[in-house]
């Protein structure tokens, strides 16, 4: 399986991505920002970091990037899209997934454990997953997930939710909600569900050394159900 | 402008200073040259009131690869890999303006470090504040960690470990000091010394602006109510800027066209380009108009002074600018020729055409002042005479709320939660252990790292507070199994110019040097801040001690969390009932009087590397050393982080209960260990005569001390926990 790993200037998680992507049998390839064309691949990721200093608001520059365009066709083909964190922020700002992020409640940055609970497993991310709580890391300013009543309704409508914000048991109560998203969202979907993104680093959570152990279980179960 | 003598005590130089300059120069300066001068001259650049007293501590050793002088020291650690690292202080800037002043802080000590060729792998902090009651203390707080979490997040490297103290003697000087680690392959270390003639000189990184402009001047003088209208001088931090100028100087590095590197910090192009030639014994010519500048007709004397940040100058190898151009390009930094190598020896400047400066270089670097200030040798505090009935009034309970909840013991999560410490996917041991530790990427070896410092201590007695902060630096490398190496330091003292605060600064460089020296754990890098004074009232003397170690295998790496019920607790090290300066004296006594507790270096080394044995020999589950708040207050964290209890068994000293459990006497490590072990470890202990005494046993969720005393897991922990966020919230 083929995955590469998209490389802004101020990106600094894409080396653990390249890493995690490599250890569970991804070939990956790092791609630089102002390239005009996608390697063949059947996973891209955005990764981590501060793309463009996180300068103007965070994402919107690297949305406009030359690559972005081959990334945005390579979505609405189909294609695997996965944004984490500063990730994820690029493709609010791209639209490919809908909503936007603000600063989180506290006004703070936080980088912590925490628990998520994956709402729907009927898409190429989660499915055969024999779990729904995870426990990830996050690491992040502005992660908290907004959008309007009606974007609201339709996401759910559609499923689009991937996943809460949680205790250990799954409950998904506002006190367990590290950044005061909408509803505890932490992650979203597009509404073919091929584009993911999500706030937690299930990159720093592959082996038991580190965080935990959670992200391994999605990285395995991930290239599983691409191949 | 005409300079005189006015002129030059305006710049912080000396009358006698200034008539220095016009002999060495056989004239008068020019305005620039002036600038120039009292930029390389002043405290923090010159170290013109600590040198004298710096040559005297160790800086050698087996493990040694480079020693202070450098950008930062390296160390070996084996396989071809070497460890770069350095702190630094960045005090004054950031009471002034604390999110600029930190964020510029962990900016610049990246900066040495990845100019050296290692990529930055871990950051860590020590900082103080003024009193928690003081006005200010809240607001600085917040600046500074939103500035250290803003500059260091975006730059991707985790800040792994840190320090945190209130202390009223920093209500008007807060300390900010900052260190990083990086890594290097041991044969592509760059250094700073410029060689060959005609070699261009380069210029990278930001453009140059008015900011900062003699920050290093402002850095070497005391704060009075003028201070707000040194603002400034602050410089304005751009991790964005400065994480590209780190990606794009490794991408140069990995050829072969740098001859030497140096980072614009203090004093930006002038101390960068002069300590490259003066090193290489060479002369420098720069063209100034080349200079890319922020705004329009900066004046030579500003090109010179301005610290604006994430700048680096670069003597290349002739023919190799093209090459480099496209790296800088690719990375959108700005780039410029901007000078050449030369055999005058002289520093030569031009502008519009026209020489605008001409100094011997030595006149600035050899030449440069040095002191042999007065001091006054602090005499050891008498003993207190404290009666035992005393601590018969007091129940351990209430005294343990008290300690645990003390702003300099409380957790210090709500500070590093807004750090990342996860990032680059090799933390194993995060803040709020004894020591951060990173995995060496792709390798079973890990770096541990830990900053700290007792002011206390020093400011009782400075030769045995110097030596108690190198010691404790030791233990908490040995507590999470790794083998400690070396130290950096950041001496961060009042005005050198009284007697009793070079006193402090002699006396406590005196108690680092016999420390090092003993415990073969030299200083490799460090930096030195006086002038923590606000008019006549300067900071207790704190010496932030940045140590590191090595563990060979990261699976042997230990934590302090109690790990399993019915396991054994030993105290290692011999508990006397030094009660004076320890936090229970201070804070439960009121009694601010007295000796520190007593370092005995043989002990010292015996006992942490005997720690060290039963921790290579697997016979360790998890340790802690013993610090401020004594046995009770370690154990007590060990509880909270593994949620477990513990059964004391009852101390067999004739010293009083209180005395035993918050006594700080040094050179000591709480260890958990396996029951079916008992006999191994005593062997080991009593072949190498450690002295030790068995503590208790782990149990399920209650501390236990006497059968008046239980104390909860929860309880212990609302103790410990929430200070902190409540103070700030």
């Amino acid at each position: 399986m083929k995955s590469a790993v998209i490389t802004f200037p101020g990106s600094n998680c894409d080396r653990d991505m390249h890493v995690a992507l490599n250890r569970f049998g991804f070939k990956n390839k790092m791609v630089w920002h102002n390239d005009n064309e996608l390697p063949k691949s059947d996973l891209v990721v955005l990764p981590g970091g501060f793309s463009y200093g996180d300068y103007l608001r965070c994402g919107s520059m690297a949305s406009k990037s030359k690559i972005m365009q081959s990334v945005i066709k390579f979505a609405k083909s189909g294609g695997l899209v996965m944004g984490i964190c500063n990730g994820f922020q690029i493709l609010v700002e791209s639209g490919l997934v809908p909503g936007v992020l603000l600063r989180n409640k506290y006004l703070e940055f936080i980088c912590k454990n925490v628990f998520v609970k994956i709402d729907n497993k009927d898409n190429p991310y989660f499915k055969n997953l024999d779990k729904e709580v995870f426990e990830f890391h996050i690491a992040h300013n502005e992660g908290n997930y907004f959008c309007t009543n009606d974007q609201l309704k339709e996401i759910q409508d559609n499923n689009q939710v991937a996943i809460y914000y949680c205790n250990d048991n799954g409950k998904t109560e506002e006190k367990f909600n590290p950044n005061g998203s909408l509803k505890n969202i932490a992650g979203i979907f597009n509404k073919e569900k091929n584009v993911l993104g999500m706030m937690p680093h299930p990159e720093r959570m592959i082996d038991e050394s580190l965080s935990g152990e959670d992200g391994s279980i999605f990285f395995k179960n991930l290239i599983n159900n691409i191949k | 402008m005409e300079v005189n003598q006015q002129i030059a005590i305006d710049h912080g130089l000396k009358k006698e200073e200034y008539k220095k300059i016009c002999d060495l120069l056989k004239r008068i300066p020019n305005l620039t040259e002036l600038g120039i001068f009292s930029a390389m001259w002043n405290e923090h650049c010159s170290y013109k009131s600590s040198r004298l007293h710096l040559k005297k501590l160790p800086t050698s050793g087996k493990k040694v690869i480079q020693g202070p002088g450098e950008n930062a020291g390296v160390i070996d650690i084996e396989d071809g890999d070497a460890i770069v690292f350095k702190i630094e202080s960045h005090n004054h800037p950031s009471f002034i303006e604390p999110y600029q002043g930190a964020a510029t802080g962990v900016g610049g000590i990246m900066r040495d470090v990845f100019t050296m060729g290692a990529r930055p792998i871990a950051n860590l902090n020590s900082i103080h504040f003024g009193s928690s009651q003081h006005k200010k203390t809240k607001n600085l707080l917040r600046g500074v960690v939103h500035g250290i979490g803003g500059y260091g997040n975006c730059m991707g490297v985790p800040t792994i470990a840190g320090q945190t103290s209130f202390d009223s003697s920093y209500n008007g000087n807060i300390l900010v000091n900052a260190m990083t680690l990086g890594l290097v392959k041991k044969n592509k270390i760059f250094y700073s010394k410029a060689a060959g003639l005609n070699k261009p000189v380069i210029y990278v990184g930001s453009k140059t602006g008015r900011d900062g402009i003699h920050g290093a001047s402002m850095a070497s003088a005391s704060f009075d109510e003028k201070i707000e209208e040194k603002k400034p001088t602050v410089q304005v931090g751009d991790p964005f800027t400065e994480k590209l100028l780190l990606e794009a100087c490794l991408e140069l590095m990995a050829g072969d066209s740098i001859i030497a590197i140096q980072d614009m910090g203090a004093a930006g192009l002038t101390s960068s380009s002069i300590e490259m030639a003066s090193k290489g014994n060479l002369g420098i010519e720069l063209n100034l108009n080349k200079v890319p500048c922020r705004e329009s007709k900066m004046t030579p004397y500003e090109i010179m002074l301005s610290e604006s940040q994430e700048r680096m100058l670069i003597v290349l190898e002739n023919g190799k600018e093209d090459l480099a151009k496209k790296i800088f390009d690719k990375w959108d930094l700005d780039f410029a020729v901007i000078g050449k190598t030369t055999n005058t020896k002289n520093i030569e400047l031009y502008y519009d055409e026209k020489q605008v400066a001409s100094i011997p270089i030595n006149t600035l670097v050899e030449n440069s002042p040095m002191y042999d200030r007065k001091w006054k040798k602090t005499k050891l505090p008498k003993k207190n005479l404290i009666k035992k009935e005393e601590f018969k009034k007091f129940k351990i309970k209430e005294v343990l709320n008290k300690i645990l909840s003390n702003p300099n013991v409380c957790s210090k999560e709500w500070i590093w939660q807004q750090y990342d410490h996860t990032v680059m996917g090799d933390t194993i041991q995060k803040p709020g252990g004894d020591s951060g530790v990173v995995r060496v990427h792709g390798t079973d070896k890990a770096v541990a790292a830990t900053v700290d410092s007792s002011a206390i201590y020093c400011w009782a007695h400075p030769l045995t507070g110097g030596k108690q902060v190198v010691c404790e630096s030791w233990r908490n490398l040995i507590s999470v199994g790794a083998t400690p190496i070396a130290i950096t330091n950041c001496l961060n003292f009042g005005s050198p110019e009284k007697e009793e605060n070079m006193g402090e600064f002699v006396e406590c460089v005196q108690g680092i040097g016999e420390a090092c020296e003993y415990l073969k754990f030299p200083v490799v890098s460090g930096n030195v801040s006086f002038y923590n004074q606000t008019k006549e009232i300067g900071i207790k003397p704190t010496p932030s001690i940045g140590g590191v170690g090595l563990i060979k295998n990261y699976k042997q790496m230990i934590t302090m969390d109690f790990k399993e019920i019915n396991s054994l607790v030993l105290i290692i090290g011999k508990t006397e009932g030094h009660i004076d300066q320890s936090l229970f004296a201070r804070n439960i006594l009121n009694e601010k009087n007295g000796p520190p507790p007593e370092i005995n270096l043989f002990n010292e080394k015996n006992n942490g590397e005997s720690v060290l044995q039963l921790i290579k020999d697997n016979l360790v589950r998890s340790a802690h050393d013993v610090s401020i708040g004594g046995i009770i207050t370690a154990v007590s964290k060990m509880c909270i982080k593994g949620n477990k209890g513990i059964e004391f068994n009852k101390p067999k000293y004739f010293i009083s209960e209180i005395e035993y459990l918050f006594c700080e006497d040094q050179g000591r490590y709480v260890i958990e260990i396996d029951p079916k072990n008992l006999k191994k470890v005593i062997s080991i202990l009593n072949k190498n005569s450690v002295h030790f005494d068995e503590l208790g046993k782990i149990i399920d969720k209650n501390m236990i001390i006497n059968q008046k005393t239980k104390v909860t897991i929860d309880e212990l922990k609302s103790y410990n926990t929430n200070w902190l966020s409540n103070y700030m919230n």
